[in-house]
């Protein structure tokens, strides 16, 4: 992975009639990084994606791609990749021919041709299927074949569009330890779009966060989850409990309440994560409205005067029933400190 | 399995009255009478031969294999674009183009002959065939427009961006993965629009003129004159004819999921 930038996006914009999908959108990549763009259905994720393949055009802004403006360049001159979430595979065309389906194009013939197909087979391990069609295979499969098709070309970018949400489990980690091999390997500069902060937390190499067709947070993993800086992120990265700041205080349902401990100088809010509220002593109380059992542990969540409070405990302690009252307390030093509320 | 009797019993009705009159017809040909009749006279092959050597049927035949072929081949070239259009771009005008596209085969085809004939062939004097041949395309768009439009809908677009990332251009998209994958629909549509065309009686009747007639009206024409089974044998003759192609169709390309 080098420094400098080599794709960037300036004051990207792109508007349909009276909405905004992405409003002014500033971002740079180095070459070889892992970005993925996280973010809620409707946050301009995909859109973005789109306009950097070429498939959308901006109404306006920049693309900067390897030292070239390619903010006109059409989707078929870009040299970027896509994996499409539904792979996207050409069904009249053998799992081969689907591979050297844009080698082709760009000329190559007889046994280059075939030897860099079959080089992209070997990387996805799915030589022996390449006179399969497509609809013979299962979904990982297919993926892979969309991941080869796309790498033999040798992209700039390699985009993924929500690549593994149509597959299992089990699948999904599959192919993510094989996105991460591919990506170690090829050195190939990727953009992966997804809605699971879990898949974003693990792949990238720093996450941008987006709402409302705007860069929300940018930063690495850690960071995100650390140190997210508004309660968006906050909420997004599973800090379940946030409350704004005023004077001090805690502004709630209740009006303002007092925090134990002491507010760090300049957080608009506090946020705590589910197993940061103390349960058992302390000065709120909140009565059980529901428990859910997770495992290790179980997850309560509490009415109380300063309003609904999510609160996880050690699945080996017994169960608080429907109704109970508990005490609990949301100590200043466990939380994270925000630097924006809304 | 009582209660299932009386569906049976409306099945087995339903499906005499829609394959009866084919087995009259393929009965009546075989007859050795000389007028049509049914139940037929005796058995003999000669109105069946007898088909072979009428020299207006060999005329109007081969004017209604051109036509069904060259009109179903000109409504398919203009039907393609119109469905890809209306499948993959969300267009102002689109309920109205398709309400157009067809609207030949909600009026009746009186109306359409009467029509054509009154205001292009009477008033420009347009050649025959030539008057043939655009209503038969007009009256067979429809047909290709509704069965490659659903093959469209079940082709998903994004592979056609796949190609274009992989550096063809758009149009060469159409041409290497939209079009290889609607060939099942495009030659169901072509089946569908020949043996429509082939059939048309109500519009080639105020279109055909001397010397001019497709095979249909020229029947119509021949049971006028004689009143013998040769026209019951070559009835026979082309419902056998469609029966294959519907049989050859399915079996290749599974005619039945496109119409």
């Amino acid at each position: 992975m080098s420094d400098h930038v080599y794709l960037s996006l300036e004051a990207l914009t792109l508007a349909y009639g009276d909405t905004v999908a992405v409003d002014g959108l500033d971002l740079s990549i180095a070459e070889g990084e892992l970005i993925t763009l996280l973010g809620p259905s409707g946050c301009g994720k995909t859109t973005t994606m789109r306009a950097v393949a070429g498939l959308l055009k901006p109404s306006s802004g920049r693309i900067m791609l390897d030292g070239r403006d390619v903010t006109r360049l059409g989707a078929n001159k870009r040299q970027v990749g896509l994996v499409f979430q539904s792979y996207a595979l050409f069904p009249h065309l053998s799992v081969y021919e689907n591979v050297a389906f844009g080698l082709k194009l760009k000329g190559e013939r007889g046994r280059d041709l075939e030897g860099h197909v079959m080089e992209g087979l070997k990387t996805v391990g799915l030589t022996q299927f390449a006179s399969r069609k497509p609809a013979e295979l299962s979904g990982g499969q297919q993926q892979r074949v969309s991941l080869a098709r796309s790498m033999v070309m040798h992209p700039k970018v390699l985009l993924l569009d929500e690549p593994l949400s149509n597959l299992d489990a089990r699948l999904r980690l599959e192919m993510r330890t094989e996105l991460q091999r591919v990506q170690r390997e090829t050195g190939v500069t990727m953009i992966f779009v997804t809605h699971d902060q879990g898949e974003a937390l693990a792949l990238a190499d720093r996450i941008v966060l987006m709402k409302g067709g705007a860069v929300e947070q940018i930063g690495t993993p850690e960071d995100l989850y650390n140190r997210p800086k508004s309660a968006f992120v906050a909420d997004f990265v599973g800090f379940e409990n946030v409350f704004a700041v005023e004077d001090g205080k805690l502004r709630t349902a209740d009006g303002a309440v007092p925090v134990s401990g002491t507010v760090p100088a300049g957080a608009a809010a506090l946020a705590w994560r589910p197993a940061m509220v103390a349960l058992g002593s302390g000065p709120h109380h909140g009565s059980v409205r529901g428990v859910s059992f997770a495992g290790g542990t179980r997850e309560y969540l509490l009415d109380s005067s300063l309003g609904p409070i999510k609160a996880e405990a050690d699945a080996a302690l017994p169960v608080h029933d429907l109704g109970t009252t508990l005490a609990f307390d949301l100590p200043a030093e466990r939380a994270a400190p925000l630097q924006r509320y809304a | 399995m009582k209660a299932r009797l009386p569906s049976y019993a409306v099945l087995t009705l339903l499906v005499l009255f829609l394959v009866g009159p084919f087995f009259v017809i393929v009965a009546a040909s075989f007859s050795a009478g000389s007028t049509l009749a049914f139940p037929p006279q005796g058995f003999s092959f000669k109105w069946v031969e007898k088909v072979f050597t009428v020299e207006s049927f060999q005329a109007s035949f081969a004017l209604s294999m051109f036509l069904a072929i060259v009109a179903t081949f000109a409504a398919l070239v203009l039907g393609v674009p119109v469905s890809y259009a209306l499948s993959r771009y969300r267009l102002p005008l689109a309920e109205t183009v398709r309400t157009i596209v067809s609207s030949p085969i909600i009026v009746p085809g009186i109306v359409v002959g009467l029509a054509l004939l009154r205001y292009l062939v009477v008033p420009f004097g347009m050649d025959i065939t030539l008057s043939l041949f655009l209503a038969h395309t007009a009256l067979v768009l429809p047909y290709a427009v509704r069965v490659v439009s659903a093959s469209l809908e079940n082709l998903r677009s994004d592979i056609e961006e796949a190609a274009v990332l992989l550096g063809s251009s758009r149009i060469g998209a159409f041409f290497r993965v939209v079009l290889p994958n609607i060939r099942g629909g495009i030659l169901a549509a072509f089946i569908l629009g020949f043996v429509t065309s082939f059939n048309q009686v109500p519009v080639s009747l105020f279109l055909t003129g001397p010397g001019v007639r497709t095979l249909p009206i020229d029947m119509l024409g021949y049971m006028e004159r004689t009143y013998d089974p040769s026209v019951a044998a070559l009835s026979a003759l082309l419902a056998f004819m469609s029966i294959g192609i519907v049989f050859i169709a399915e079996r290749f390309i599974g005619f039945s999921r496109y119409v």
